[in-house]
């Protein structure tokens, strides 16, 4: 158990910096997810907190060690990868047991903490069996459980539910949860997609291109994003992003303080439908998904600009007819155009 | 549909045939070697006897009792065994460093390696002779052999085993090293067990380029390590060719070698497939 602080860290490749000063602290027992698009720098960062990329400056400290230049097996550190990186010539309890022997242990602590692990991730009738002859699920579990039985200080995990089907990916997540409510280790986990960050995380730290956006809770973020990029990431659809044009009456008078070049931001949630009298924004209907639970309705507004409004039935207009919307004002968010930072 | 019954009868014969010619053009001298090794010496060359012969064992024996083919036989078997053994304990660590720890000069160094085997070996024929008879005093030593032997093929074992393991996925290597394995046991306990059927073929193949070698072995040797290569060689006789000595002695040279590749057949197989089945 332990805190980790990560200071001004910075990774390059030759010339090519990737990862441009990260500052982070992540309080012990918290769950952590990196969240951004491809190509951000988030598995980057999770491989420098592991010791499997080397840290270009800065400093890295897991327990108020600094662990730059220690191997990772000595930091305290366990990862789960995203294709599993199972050993194939070994069975499951082999697995298991390999990063414990290697640290020359009893074989009966070994043994016992094997069963433990294999118990709470109900693969213990799979002990004998070689990856080979397990599902992609029974697989997770098994990397998984190579992290528990170290005990670490903190889990690393580095899209471990990019690899599952739908339904058990949900599965998985939940199990992950529960993993982290009854072991309350320390655990940072990387991802792509919004929905395991929002789910998961004590705290969410969105980055882009190598450097934090923003850093905070998912209601934080989900409410007050603190800019564009943060605002169109998290939630699903995304956020709508309209300029003046798009609305039906001078912005100003709309929301206090708007000024005529900013960009508005409403969540597909928040649009109301309303009367033409009533309405800010008005749009042509131009394709509907029905969900079941909700329907997601894709509309072009007055100055073409699409947009997306979550509703909660199937709507009585046709395709090509005109609806109308007005949002909450306290739900719209106002970003400066030029640096695209919330006002 | 007619066309193609009709063009799949047509290649139901024509390719097969093709086939068996083929095979029969590359395994008729190999045939025939065996075929002349049972004539005597006298008979090898008579036209009459071409086909019909008394088959002899003479040749056999006279090589057993007078050409000593069993030092040779083993001295193969020790410079081969001892070269390819080098080859691995040297080309693994290489091929495993260039296959997870790649850098910009990676692809560099696996082409000039290559291009070592483009040299043609004659160029450093009187060097090679001179520097080991004049200058280090290991000329016809099973030292020198196993060397040079291991010299010639490292290209190739490096080669293949790096092909080998740039199949195993890089994650593994790493879940090891997060498991804490230092790099002998990374080695030792995943990458070789892991690519076992790679490297136990490069291993025959190499091993098989070793027993074949003759270059090398007919010019750094006289008695003391010559192997079989070295065997044939001196039967090329300068009273004449005696076509059945030298048949007999090349059958016997090639025979443990194709015997060995017989029976690791199953592994080569599985070796060349490795990255199919993962």
């Amino acid at each position: 158990m332990a805190n980790l602080n990560i200071r001004d860290a910075k990774k390059a490749y030759g010339n090519t910096e990737v990862i441009h000063g990260i500052n982070l602290d992540i309080e012990d027992g918290e769950f952590v997810v990196f969240v951004g698009p491809s190509g951000c720098g988030k598995s980057t960062l999770l491989r420098m907190i592991a010791g499997l990329e080397d840290i270009t400056s800065g400093n890295i400290s897991i327990g108020n060690e600094v662990v730059n230049t220690i191997a990772p097996s000595k930091r305290g550190v366990a990862m789960v990868f995203q294709t599993y990186a199972l050993y194939p010539h070994m069975n499951v309890f082999k697995n298991m047991a390999f990063g414990l022997r290697q640290a020359k242990m009893p074989e009966d602590e070994i043994e016992k903490r094997v069963n433990a692990a294999a118990e709470v991730l109900q693969i213990t009738d799979y002990l004998n069996r070689t990856p080979r002859a397990l599902s992609g699920g029974q697989r997770q579990r098994v990397a998984i459980g190579r992290a528990i039985v170290r005990e670490p200080k903190v889990f690393l995990f580095d899209e471990p539910l990019s690899n599952l089907d739908a339904a058990l990916r949900v599965q998985t997540r939940l199990e992950i949860a529960r993993l982290h409510q009854s072991l309350g280790t320390t655990m940072i986990y990387v991802t792509h997609d919004q929905v395991e960050a929002m789910t998961l995380a004590d705290k969410i730290v969105v980055l882009r291109s190598g450097i934090i956006e923003q850093v905070g809770s998912p209601v934080d973020l989900y409410e007050n994003p603190g800019n564009m990029f943060v605002a169109g990431f998290i939630g699903s659809p995304k956020m709508n992003f309209f300029s003046s044009k798009a609305f039906t009456r001078s912005i100003a008078t709309i929301i206090e303080g708007a000024a005529h070049g900013d960009i508005i931001g409403i969540r597909p949630e928040h649009l109301r439908v309303t009367t033409k009298e009533n309405a800010m924004l008005s749009a042509r209907l131009e394709l509907l998904e029905n969900l079941g639970e909700n329907v997601l309705a894709h509309f072009v507004s007055q100055d073409d600009t699409a947009l997306i409004a979550k509703l909660d039935r199937l709507p009585t207009e046709k395709i090509g007819d005109t609806m109308h919307f007005t949002a909450n004002t306290n739900l719209i968010h106002l970003f400066d155009n030029k640096t695209k930072i919330r006002k | 549909m007619a066309v193609v019954a009709q063009s799949s009868t047509f290649s139901r014969i024509f390719w097969p045939t093709v086939a068996w010619l083929t095979a029969m053009i590359f395994f008729f001298p190999i045939f025939w070697m065996v075929f002349t090794s049972f004539k005597t010496d006298a008979d090898a060359v008579k036209p009459e006897y071409l086909f019909f012969f008394t088959p002899t064992f003479e040749n056999y024996l006279n090589m057993t009792e007078n050409y000593d083919y069993w030092r040779f036989a083993i001295n193969s078997v020790i410079t081969s065994t001892f070269a390819t053994a080098f080859a691995l304990v040297v080309g693994v660590p290489c091929a495993y460093s260039m296959a997870f720890n790649p850098t910009p000069a990676t692809k560099n160094i696996l082409m000039w390696m290559l291009s070592t085997k483009m040299l043609p070996a004659a160029a450093v024929l009187y060097p090679m002779t001179f520097l080991t008879k004049n200058f280090l005093g290991i000329y016809d030593t099973h030292f020198l052999v196993i060397v040079v032997l291991m010299l010639i093929n490292l290209p190739i074992v490096i080669w293949m085993l790096f092909t080998y393991f740039k199949e195993i996925p890089k994650e593994i290597i790493e879940a090891g090293k997060m498991d804490g394995v230092n790099t002998w046991g990374e080695i030792k306990d995943i990458l070789i067990p892991l690519a076992w059927g790679g490297v136990a073929s490069t291993a025959l193949l190499c091993f098989i380029f070793c027993w074949n070698e003759a270059y090398w072995t007919v010019r750094l040797t006289t008695t003391e390590a010559a192997t079989l290569s070295k065997l044939i060689e001196g039967n090329r006789a300068p009273e004449g060719l005696f076509f059945g000595r030298l048949s007999a002695v090349s059958t016997a040279a090639v025979g443990p070698i194709v015997v060995l590749g017989w029976f690791c057949q199953r592994q080569l197989v599985q070796g060349l497939t490795f990255g199919a089945v993962k």
